[in-house]
């Protein structure tokens, strides 16, 4: 086996997970398709109404739609236009679904990465001194602090926020993307923007922050353990780099793999966050989407999310592979 | 001073390869060939001084090390034998006070260390930056278990560039990191390889690289062959030997092989149960063991054919240190224990006229104890 392995090799090991992962984002469809068909309501009396409309109108709107097919065709027709890029037309908005996710996806994207670079960094922050000292203040406190974090639900503590913050406190905007009547421009548009993003963004983090703290104080303790750190300490190392350079390096692989783990959960928490915050995003409109029984859009923000996090696992293999010599591919 | 005057007279060729060939004619004639030949009176490098060291457990305080004294001279090999749970390796870690478990502590003694500047500090009394310092650069450390000693997710190389800048020695790390590896018979392009990528012998190599780096005074070995293949294990050993010599460090070696000990030792100490029961030049105290531990040891040695841990060939085993036995720790195994021994711990004393030829712990040897009734010569019995 040789010691020095290319980026060539990692590529082609990439490459191939994104070549398998085509059939699973196939099955991933199907089942999506068949799960929402199979659940109550129907489009059509969602769009209509519940006022008695006659017979024929409805079933215009039915064929209108393609909604009078039978499952099998209409399934393979779902599948044969998303091959094509077309993931259909909104019944509810009367627009395609990629403008509609699309438009909304940056907005989702900008409040899940800012959640995720910010739980993670205070979550490794908080486990590493959690570690340091076990058993301390300092550690009863952070360990608290993540059982809280892990059993509050993010609706709950979304509102809770809104309480105290917003209307107790008035510190923060309750709600919304950004401010609508105020014209903002250049640099107070972007204060404005992050004054909206900041209850959200802690309602969503709460729980991978204390996710995070847990896992990186725990295998920090055990990696602490170890011969190899005992070494670096006899080899004059301070405290301080056998810390960050020897435990914390060792100890992040748990740490990448549940960034990936967490991914999916986010975008879920994500769903009930905007919601509570009115934020425009994805989240928001697959809540609505489910209320309408817009099946297209729910379809294909399903899609979405799946296939991104497809995405996050592969990335976080690569990840892995960067970080640890030892993981063969 | 006189210690060194007295090694230029004596011909010792500190930091000059020498081989069994050129030893001194006035020496003894010894078990094994000595490798080196350094003289009693060298400078001590390391001075233990009834050192106590404490582990804080569930069942109670234990004191693996208590009130050991030993003295490492420059240039020499030092070993310090004993069965597993002697407090031998604990000795090994008391002298850098860094310990695999939070719950040990040197608690008492004193830890004198001749630092390259020439300076005597007692290291037990040093903050934690200055004893910092010390480590990996006055005094180096080997392990027991190679690979397990080295980070697997970062380089060998980098391991060691992280010593050498730890120390102020980053200028020109590359290049001493190359020297290094290939001092110890690797090549240099290792450096660019991770732990799981060599063999434990090859790892064992890196180990006495890294020890070696900042160029001690000491250096530390806590059993370095044992977790290694039989084959790998001679050849590990020469080249710890052949590399004190070249550089002219002093080498406390702790290990449980008495095989090992009258390979490269110049002197040994031999541990029992937290102490030192008998200590001296190995050629003497091999042809003359005068502790009955001891000459069990050596018995257990010269019988064995097939290897077989040391600790089955002596009745008993090793006490439990949170209730040590009264007296002599030895007293309850002993062949030849005595009223006294039950009673009160006996002292070292010379094990022959002068303290030239080492101490042993053993009331046998106390002639106030030992009156006309007592007839056991226990150091002729067993003599070649």
């Amino acid at each position: 086996m040789s010691g020095a392995r290319g980026s060539k090799a990692l590529g082609a090991y990439a490459l191939e997970r994104l070549l398998n992962a085509v059939p699973l984002v196939l099955g991933v469809i199907v089942v999506n398709f068949l799960l929402v068909s199979l659940a109550p309501g129907d489009p059509v009396t969602a769009l209509i109404g519940e006022y008695p409309a006659p017979p024929d109108y409805v079933e215009r709107v039915r064929a209108q739609y393609g909604l009078d097919a039978a499952l099998p065709e209409r399934l393979l027709r779902y599948l044969g236009s998303v091959v094509r890029g077309d993931l259909g037309f909104s019944f509810a908005n009367r627009q395609p679904v990629a403008t509609l996710v699309i438009e909304r996806l940056g907005r989702t994207l900008l409040l899940m990465l800012t959640t995720v670079v910010f739980a993670t960094a205070v979550g490794i922050v908080l486990g590493v001194w959690a570690a340091r000292r076990p058993h301390s203040a300092v550690d009863r406190g952070a360990t608290g602090f993540a059982l809280a974090g892990y059993s509050i639900p993010e609706f709950w503590l979304g509102q809770i926020l809104i309480l105290v913050f917003a209307v107790g406190l008035g510190w923060l905007p309750a709600g919304g993307f950004r401010s609508i009547r105020a014209d903002y421009a250049g640099w107070a548009a972007v204060v404005d923007q992050v004054r909206h993003m900041v209850l959200p963004m802690l309602a969503l983090s709460f729980r991978y922050m204390a996710i995070t703290t847990r896992l990186t104080r725990a295998s920090l303790l055990e990696v602490m353990n170890a011969d190899y750190i005992l070494a670096s300490r006899a080899r004059g190392l301070s405290e301080r780099r056998v810390l960050w350079e020897h435990g914390l390096r060792a100890a992040a692989l748990p740490i990448i793999t549940v960034i990936g783990y967490n991914f999916g959960f986010i975008v879920a928490g994500s769903a009930l966050v905007e919601t509570v915050f009115g934020w425009p995003g994805v989240g928001r409109l697959m809540y609505d989407s489910i209320f309408t029984r817009d099946y297209p859009v729910l379809l294909g923000i399903l899609l979405l999310v799946s296939v991104s996090v497809i995405l996050v696992n592969l990335l976080t293999d690569v990840a892995y592979a960067l970080f640890d010599p030892r993981v063969r591919y | 001073m006189s210690g060194r005057r007295g090694a230029a007279a004596r011909g010792a060729h500190p930091g000059v390869p020498g081989g069994a060939g050129n030893r001194g004619v006035g020496e003894p004639e010894g078990v094994a060939a000595r490798a080196t030949d350094v003289p009693l009176g060298a400078t001590p490098v390391l001075e233990l001084r009834d050192v106590v060291t404490e582990i804080r457990g569930v069942r109670g305080l234990v004191r693996p090390v208590d009130g050991v004294s030993l003295t490492v001279r420059a240039g020499q090999v030092v070993g310090l034998v004993g069965e597993s749970g002697s407090g031998k390796s604990m000795t090994a870690f008391s002298v850098m006070r860094l310990f695999p478990t939070k719950a040990a502590r040197v608690t008492g003694g004193e830890i004198l260390l001749r630092g390259g500047d020439g300076r005597v500090r007692d290291l037990r009394t040093l903050g934690p930056d200055a004893l910092r310092a010390v480590r990996g650069r006055e005094i180096g450390m080997i392990f027991q278990d190679p690979a397990s000693y080295l980070n697997p997710v970062l380089t060998v190389g980098r391991q060691l560039e992280q010593q050498l800048q730890a120390h102020g020695l980053g200028q020109g790390a590359d290049a001493r990191i190359a020297e290094l590896l290939t001092d110890v018979g690797l090549s240099p392009e290792v450096a660019r390889r991770y732990a799981h990528e060599l063999s434990g012998g090859q790892c064992q190599r890196v180990g006495i690289a890294s020890a070696l780096a900042c160029r001690p005074a000491l250096v530390v070995a806590d059993e370095p062959t044992t977790a290694l293949d039989v084959t790998i294990q001679a050849q590990v050993l020469r080249l710890l030997a052949r590399l004190q010599r070249d550089q002219g460090v002093a080498l406390l070696l702790i290990t449980h092989d008495l095989g090992v000990v009258a390979e490269v030792c110049d002197h040994v100490y031999v541990m029992y149960a937290g102490r030192i029961v008998e200590e001296g030049p190995v050629e003497d105290l091999f042809a003359r063991p005068r502790h009955p531990y001891t000459q069990g040891l050596l018995a257990g040695v010269l019988d064995l054919l097939e290897p077989k841990p040391i600790r089955v060939s002596i009745e008993g085993s090793v006490p439990d240190l949170v209730r040590p036995p009264s007296g002599c720790r030895f007293h309850p195994r002993c062949p030849h224990a005595m009223p006294i021994c039950e009673r009160e711990a006996p002292p070292l004393l010379p094990r022959d006229e002068g303290a030239a030829l080492g101490h042993s712990a053993c009331w046998l040897h106390d002639p106030g104890v030992v009156g006309a009734g007592v007839t056991v010569e226990p150091g002729r019995e067993d003599g070649p």
